[in-house]
């Protein structure tokens, strides 16, 4: 019984990291149709920028979360001005090929600027001390995750189909030059959605670097883990993200604790059977599409 | 009207054409380049692989990147044939062509049902569960130390794998003109044909009456069958079997290749595995990290200025003849 809960409790934190970083992705793969395979690097950006300001700069590590999602957004947004978008009227290929360029260079320049060892980020003593809950104590870094990854998916799931903004983002993308006909400022739709993704995959960086440890390499480790959450949940669908991240978290935590011998087996075991169960995402049924 | 074109082109070209060309590359680089057999025999089996993909991604117009799940289980076979049944390089050969040919038929026939971005999730999940079940075989497989212990007997009982690689170098190439061959008259075939009409318009040749999912699995499978038999001289040459023969960034890597060469023709892909694999040599004998810079910066320039383009206006340059309506077509793919 105590170890179903452990499960639960480490399975649900990480799928919430998984979330956070995913939700950013599933917009601009699943929304804008462009196949963003550097958006791990962002999240590894954001982790850095954390490190950076706790560690260097003895900065807050409040401050220093906002900070460097802020920055991870920037980023993103210039990235996205200066040469992403020339690149959404191209083919799949082509967008993978110049994105896992890009994080095979910001791999290599993470490695020249902080070296190849694992970094870690200061936390405050009151998320580092643990909390008691009962049947377990657990660290209260583990309850804020859980937190912003319940704000996030109440907060990105109101602005896509509520606020006028998702709405713009909706029309930009099923019909660009109708909505820009309407006066939608596209651009700027386009521009502000690649941002936002990239601050909230800066935000998971942070947010999981105890259960996902920030080294160069990062980039690409995670890229896996996030691109199953996206194709399982369902091409746009953020609801759909955060049911498949809950399930995987809890499906790969599990596997860590029970069958640890069996490596990820079970983690793509499931991705296979859902996948091959909903194509098309888990709350989309098959005849939909 | 591609395919018109094409069937004319290769009734002037015969098929063996491209197989000689590099055999007579390849040989000439033999003589000339007696220090750099280990990095030739690497170029020889990598080319072989990316061929292979060629016939899935180019040809057959499926994305994958999972395609380093038939390379490594064909290098894990031919590694345990060696070690536990016959030390023959080229039985070993066969196991680990028929390995990979079984392994890409069984899992084709589950992720072939699929298409687009979830096929290539699929084939990531593949990749990664043959692994996993190859790290737990630990027994068997040697888990992460990888496989090793064992060695290639001499080739067709005569020549013996040399220290220098000498011999595994001839023997890389001979696999690569073979298989090269092979896959060029299965390109041309009426097989060929139908399965590239597939990937122009699937629904056409659905109504048209070809078995659309049976043709994709064939070709899957063949291709399979070369990826393995790239993996088995991997194994052969090297003496070792490590489970990042199996790896996305080797399925990564390999597509990265096939681009950079230009996919779909095949000879594409060997210039593209030639330029990857001594570029890699070269910056990452000065440092791995340097390699990721290169790598990267190469994808982004060749995104940006695509070669296919450069290939056509260099092709139109040096062939006056005939050219033309090869051009547009290329083009307008």
């Amino acid at each position: 019984m105590r170890v179903v809960a452990n499960v639960l409790v480490d399975g649900l934190a990480y799928g919430m990291v998984l979330f956070v970083i995913a939700a950013g992705l599933s917009v601009t793969l699943g929304l804008m149709r462009f196949v963003n395979l550097s958006h791990g690097a962002f999240a590894m950006i954001g982790g850095y920028g954390a490190v950076v300001l706790t560690r260097d700069a003895r900065c807050s590590f409040w401050l220093a979360m906002l900070a460097a999602s802020t920055a991870t957004g920037v980023v993103g947004a210039v990235l996205e001005a200066l040469v992403l978008r020339h690149l959404y009227r191209r083919g799949e290929l082509d967008q993978v090929l110049f994105t896992l360029g890009l994080t095979f260079f910001l791999i290599a320049t993470t490695n020249a600027l902080a070296g190849p060892q694992v970094q870690l980020i200061e936390l405050p003593p009151r998320l580092a001390q643990p909390v008691d809950l009962g049947f377990r104590t657990l660290p209260a870094q583990r309850l804020l995750v859980l937190a912003c990854g319940v704000v996030v998916a109440l907060a990105t799931a109101w602005v896509v189909t509520r606020a006028r903004f998702g709405i713009w983002l909706r029309a930009a993308v099923d019909h660009p030059e109708m909505a820009a006909a309407l006066g939608i400022p596209i651009r700027l739709v386009q521009n502000a959605s690649f941002a936002v993704g990239a601050a909230l995959a800066g935000l998971g960086g942070i947010l999981g670097a105890e259960l996902m440890p920030l080294e160069p390499y990062y980039a690409l480790k995670y890229l896996v883990l996030v691109l199953v959450v996206v194709s399982v949940g369902g091409m746009g669908s953020l609801l759909g993200s955060l049911v498949a991240s809950l399930m995987l978290g809890i499906v790969e935590t599990a596997s860590k604790y029970v069958a640890s011998e069996w490596g990820s087996l079970f983690f793509f075991l499931a991705m296979a059977l859902l996948l091959a169960w909903r194509p098309n995402g888990l709350l989309r049924p098959r005849a939909a599409a | 009207m591609t395919v018109e074109i094409h069937a004319r082109a290769s009734r002037c070209a015969p098929p063996w054409r491209g197989s000689a060309v590099v055999l007579t590359i390849g040989l000439v680089a033999w003589w000339l380049l007696p220090d750099q057999m280990g990095l030739y025999t690497r170029i020889a089996y990598t080319a072989l692989f990316v061929v292979s993909l060629d016939l899935v991604v180019g040809v057959a117009g499926m994305p994958t990147l999972g395609h380093a799940a038939m390379f490594g289980l064909g290098a894990y076979a031919a590694g345990l044939f060696a070690l536990r049944v016959h030390a023959d390089p080229t039985t070993g050969l066969l196991v680990g062509t028929v390995a990979g040919a079984a392994m890409a038929a069984a899992s084709g026939a589950f992720v072939l049902r699929y298409r687009g971005f979830t096929f290539l999730m699929l084939t990531i999940a593949v990749a990664q569960i043959a692994a996993s079940l190859l790290i737990r075989g630990r027994a068997w497989t040697g888990g992460d130390d990888g496989l090793t212990g064992f060695a290639p007997a001499p080739l067709f009982r005569l020549f013996a794998f040399d220290l220098e690689g000498r011999t595994a170098a001839l023997y890389g190439l001979g696999a690569l003109v073979i298989g090269l061959y092979v896959a060029r008259r299965v390109v041309d075939s009426p097989f060929g044909l139908a399965v590239r009409g597939i990937h122009e318009n699937r629904a056409r040749m659905a109504a048209l009456g070809i078995p659309v999912i049976p043709r994709l699995l064939a070709m899957y499978a063949l291709a399979g069958g070369l990826a393995g038999a790239a993996g088995a001289i991997s194994a052969q040459t090297n003496s070792i079997v490590g489970i990042d023969s199996l790896s996305f960034s080797w399925s990564a890597e390999a597509l990265v290749m096939l681009i950079l060469g230009g996919a779909g023709r095949l000879h594409g892909a060997i210039v593209g595995a030639i330029a990857f694999t001594v570029l890699h040599h070269t910056a990452s004998s000065i440092n791995p990290y340097h390699w990721l810079f290169v790598i990267g910066g190469a994808l982004m320039l060749v995104v940006l200025f695509p070669p296919k383009r450069l290939w056509i206006r260099l092709r139109d340059r040096f062939r006056p003849f005939g050219s033309g309506a090869r051009t547009s077509t290329s083009e307008a793919r």
